[in-house]
């Protein structure tokens, strides 16, 4: 692992170049090594999933979002590492006909809500502004920890968009809009802020490859659903909830990744060749000129699942109970009863109290720097006018 | 080296969301006893006792009513408190920081419809409600206030941010402790209320994470989501409150009580049986108590046991019953403690079933639809009047237009709709013998009885006038006139346009009644025609 890490340092080396000098030794490590290279240096997973559309025939949004979810969950990455927004509620919808569902298949078999969904951002906080600031990290000081991502330079991060688009933007919520300059500079405070070691973007809307066109910044792969000028189209309805249930892009991802499990070695090519235009109508694009490592040498698991440095160890920790603790808490407990007087519990609804009380006076505050100043001013000129000498009729 | 006596304790270290690091491992931890054997020499810190209350409501609907509650004698203001056993560590260390007196915060969907369900035994309204009363050592309560809205909602995945100075409001009368309190300065409270906030599965997990055994064990694996939502009203809730720790009352231990209150639905849930159980209401069944639970009990409302002429019979038959003044009215509830192991050493599973059985005597229902024009409605029921109530019948109609001519030359008098006919059997209070027509008087041979014990009585409702929308029967010829003069203006004039030709014609040079008045004229000295 550390031979990584230093190879991971010189990543602004060109791969071609260390290769070559490879290619000199014949000692048997060296395979090894040479693998290890061409792994990624990262040390944690972090997902970011959104769902940009509100109201019920937009259900499949949705279930993308949670296909994804629930597959980035399997793979590994626990909820605490996974900052899932959703902008409307499908699963308990009035008008979902089996509350607490959201299915991807018509026939009904997987329901990728689950039993153990987290949602940290639900219906009127996923805006364009808390969007960018999960990425880029400025969050006000009191958002708890499951709101945020707390990524370093070590991290990869997926993040996964659905929703409507155009060119050049995504919509959020049917009220705003983000657009793909303001995304590629968000990634680009990302880097600067070494806020993520690899970036792999996937976008599901229509003329989703319009979202990726401007990225400048290193180390970020993308993928869309459809290229500019087309329309990602839905996959099929179900006669029973009434709407479409998944998008064909996302539908065949899942599929796709359904397949895979924490140890697998499938590489990001496979993931390009994810529904070909036949089953998708629309041509999935991808982009990976920023990004370092050649996409057959990354493993879907890097992005999807979570890196688990696991060592088993073998010998055996005994704990003590420590006596100490249980005595000296029992004293305690024994001294608080004779300290205290009796305690009551307080009357629910004291009618005669209630009556007789005085409304409480709001605290006096002195008058603020405008009305001091509205004040002055109009005493100013009043003096201005007439003259110093009428202030003896004042006092 | 002490040996190991009786079980090892094991648990798995979830991480609290939003709180702790993620860590996907679990831990084993083997705590090794002394040579005093099993269980503690003190007595335990916490305890914990889970409830479920099921009741079925008049409307044949059904409630259940979960409870877990976790009671734990530590003074968590002045010590430090590092270890957590029952008490979630969320919630410890949130009344620790934010130095809370008291934490009530619920989640709801639905309405308790109090006319066909009864009373509740706590409402919450519909959204997300949080009314907190600080102690009085805190300096700025609304910082609190709004910090402790914000990590509650990252504990519970809820919107909860959204509680700023706009939506809360410091009530002077209506909220006071529910736990033990010195003196009540409302300064100290805040309450405010998200009624838009939905409520879904994301929010029932952190919430069952909260419970000492998760949703593995004891009553709580129950708690499904699929079925848990698909009912008429879902409220779970968390409240935490000073309680006394013993009778005299001389210190203070803390609860942690976390409700859930569904209504499953006759209808949607019962397919319109009224048949309940276990396992068509949670598609789940009780195995075993809680292992960490002191107790853990299950209560059924079996005070409509004889009611209506329905029995409810409960399987299996309870061992127990408990019998109170709940909320003014004395009732009856079966109890099944599964500690109790005869109760679950059978089947290996409790299965509560609830079973209404009615008396053979049905009821008869005829209904004959009307066809426009054709036939009228017809209703016909038989019905068993329970004594001393009220019984109302009601139709609801619409009213519709009809044709023109089918008015009558009065409508705005009104339609009228036939006498309702009630034909009864009324128990008599003195038993009568059959009488011998010819013998007695022409009054009492109206109606042939067939047994002393009731007599027939047949009685008519009023007729009743119902006033139809009336037309405006001038419109008719209204329009015959407009049409008239339209058509007469616009084809009358393209006819004659079309058809008009014009000739010129000369002037004729006069006649005699000209040449008079030309002759007038001339005398005049006007200029002639």
């Amino acid at each position: 692992m550390a031979a990584a890490r230093r190879f991971d340092r010189a990543a602004a080396a060109p791969a071609a170049l260390l290769l070559l000098s490879f290619g000199g030794l014949a000692a048997a490590g060296v395979e090894d090594q040479a693998e290890q290279f061409f792994r990624s240096g990262h040390t944690n997973n972090w997902a970011v999933l959104v769902c940009t559309s509100r109201f019920w025939f937009n259900y499949r949004h949705v279930a993308n979002t949670l296909s994804v979810y629930r597959s980035v969950k399997r793979l590994g990455i626990p909820d605490s590492h996974i900052v899932l927004m959703l902008a409307d509620d499908m699963a308990c919808n009035p008008r979902n006909p089996k509350p607490a569902t959201v299915f991807s298949h018509k026939n009904m078999e997987l329901n990728v809500y689950g039993d153990d969904v987290e949602v940290d951002y639900r219906s009127y906080e996923v805006t364009v502004e808390n969007f960018l600031r999960v990425l880029t990290g400025r969050i006000p000081p009191s958002t708890p920890r499951s709101k945020r991502l707390l990524s370093d330079d070590r991290s990869n991060i997926l993040i996964y968009m659905t929703g409507h688009g155009g060119n050049g933007f995504l919509k959020f919520q049917d009220s705003e809009e983000i657009t793909n300059i303001e995304l590629a500079d968000a990634f680009e405070q990302m880097w600067q802020k070494r806020r993520y070691n690899e970036l792999l973007f996937i976008i599901d809307t229509c003329q989703g490859a319009s979202m990726y066109e401007r990225f400048y910044s290193p180390n970020i792969m993308a993928l869309a659903s459809s290229q500019v000028g087309e329309d990602s189209l839905s996959h099929q309805p179900d006669p029973a909830i009434g709407v479409h249930l998944m998008d064909r892009y996302t539908f065949y991802v899942l599929e796709f990744l359904e397949e895979i499990n924490p140890d697998s070695q499938t590489n990001m090519n496979d993931l390009f060749q994810v529904c070909p235009k036949s089953l998708c109508v629309s041509t999935p694009g991808h982009r990976t000129d920023l990004f370092q490592r050649d996409p057959k040498n990354v493993l879907i698991t890097d992005f999807f699942g979570s890196v688990r440095k696991v060592e088993i160890t073998t010998e055996t920790i005994s704990l003590q109970r420590d006596s100490g603790i249980m005595e000296s808490s029992h004293e305690e407990g024994q001294r608080d009863e004779e300290l205290m007087e009796p305690l009551k519990y307080a009357e629910q609804l004291p009618v005669a109290q209630i009556i007789h009380q005085k409304p409480k006076l709001k605290d006096w505050h002195p008058p603020g720097g405008f009305i001091l100043g509205l004040w002055a001013l109009i005493i100013m000129v009043f003096f201005k006018t007439y003259g110093i000498k009428h202030m003896k009729f004042i006092f | 080296m002490p040996a190991v006596h009786g079980g090892e304790r094991r648990w798995e270290a979830e991480a609290a969301p939003g709180m702790a690091a993620a860590r996907p491992l679990a831990l084993l931890v083997l705590l090794v006893l002394g040579p005093g054997g099993w269980g503690f020499a003190d007595p335990p810190r916490d305890s914990l006792r889970e409830e479920l209350v099921i009741t079925p409501l008049p409307s044949g609907d059904v409630a259940a009513t979960f409870q877990f509650r976790t009671r734990w004698d530590s003074e968590l203001q002045r010590e430090g408190v590092s270890h957590y056993r029952l008490f979630p560590k969320a919630l410890g260390q949130l009344i620790s920081k934010y130095s809370l007196r008291e934490l009530h915060l619920s989640f709801t969907q639905g309405f308790w419809r109090t006319r066909y369900w009864g009373p509740p035994f706590l409402q919450a309204p519909s959204g997300a409600e949080l009314w907190v009363w600080f102690q009085d050592t805190v300096t700025d309560v609304d910082k609190s206030w709004k910090e402790l809205s914000n990590v509650l909602s990252g504990i519970f995945c809820a919107s909860l941010n959204f509680i700023d100075s706009t939506n809360t409001v410091i009530p002077t009368a209506s909220f006071k402790p529910l736990g033990l309190a010195n003196d009540t300065d409302h300064y100290f409270l805040r309450y405010a209320v998200l009624p838009r906030e939905v409520v879904c599965t994301e929010n029932l997990t952190p919430w069952k994470k909260l419970l000492p055994c998760s949703s593995k064990a004891g009553l709580s694996v129950l708690l499904k989501a699929d079925r848990l939502f698909h009912t008429s009203y879902h409220s779970q809730a968390v409240h935490i409150r000073p309680v006394c720790r013993n009778a005299h009352c001389t210190s203070i231990s803390w609860e942690l009580r976390q409700t859930l209150s569904v209504v499953f639905d006759a209808f949607i849930t019962g397919q319109g049986k009224k048949d309940w159980s276990l396992f068509r209401m949670f598609s789940r069944t009780l195995t075993e108590p809680c292992p960490l639970a002191s107790e853990s009990r299950v209560y059924v409302d079996i005070t409509s046991y004889n009611q209506d002429n329905e029995t409810l019979e409960v399987n299996p038959l309870p061992t127990t019953t408990y019998q109170d003044v709940i909320l003014g009215t004395r009732k009856t509830y079966a109890v099944y403690d599964l500690h109790d192991t005869a109760i679950i050493n059978n089947s290996r599973n409790l299965n509560l079933q609830l079973k209404w059985k009615k008396p053979p005597e049905n009821g008869y229902i005829h209904y004959q639809p009307a066809q426009d024009r054709l036939q009228p409605h017809l209703l016909e029921m038989l019905i068993q009047l329970p004594a001393n109530s009220v019984t109302k019948v009601s139709i609801q109609f619409e009213r519709a237009l009809l044709k023109w001519t089918e008015y009558t030359p009065d409508p705005n008098h009104g339609f009228y709709v036939s006498p309702s006919v009630l034909s009864a059997l009324v128990p008599s209070m003195v038993a009568a013998k059959p009488v011998d027509w010819e013998e007695s008087p022409l009054f009492n041979s109206l109606f042939p009885v067939s047994d002393g014990s009731n007599y027939f009585v047949r009685l008519y409702t009023e007729p009743l006038l119902v006033n139809l929308p009336t037309p405006d029967f001038s419109m008719p010829y209204n329009v015959i006139c407009l049409t008239c003069t339209v058509v007469a203006v616009c084809y009358g004039s393209f006819y004659n346009l079309l058809t008009r030709t014009f000739r010129i014609e000369e002037p004729s040079t006069g006649g005699l009644a000209k040449r008079l008045a030309n002759l007038i004229r001339r005398a005049r000295g006007v200029p002639p025609l």
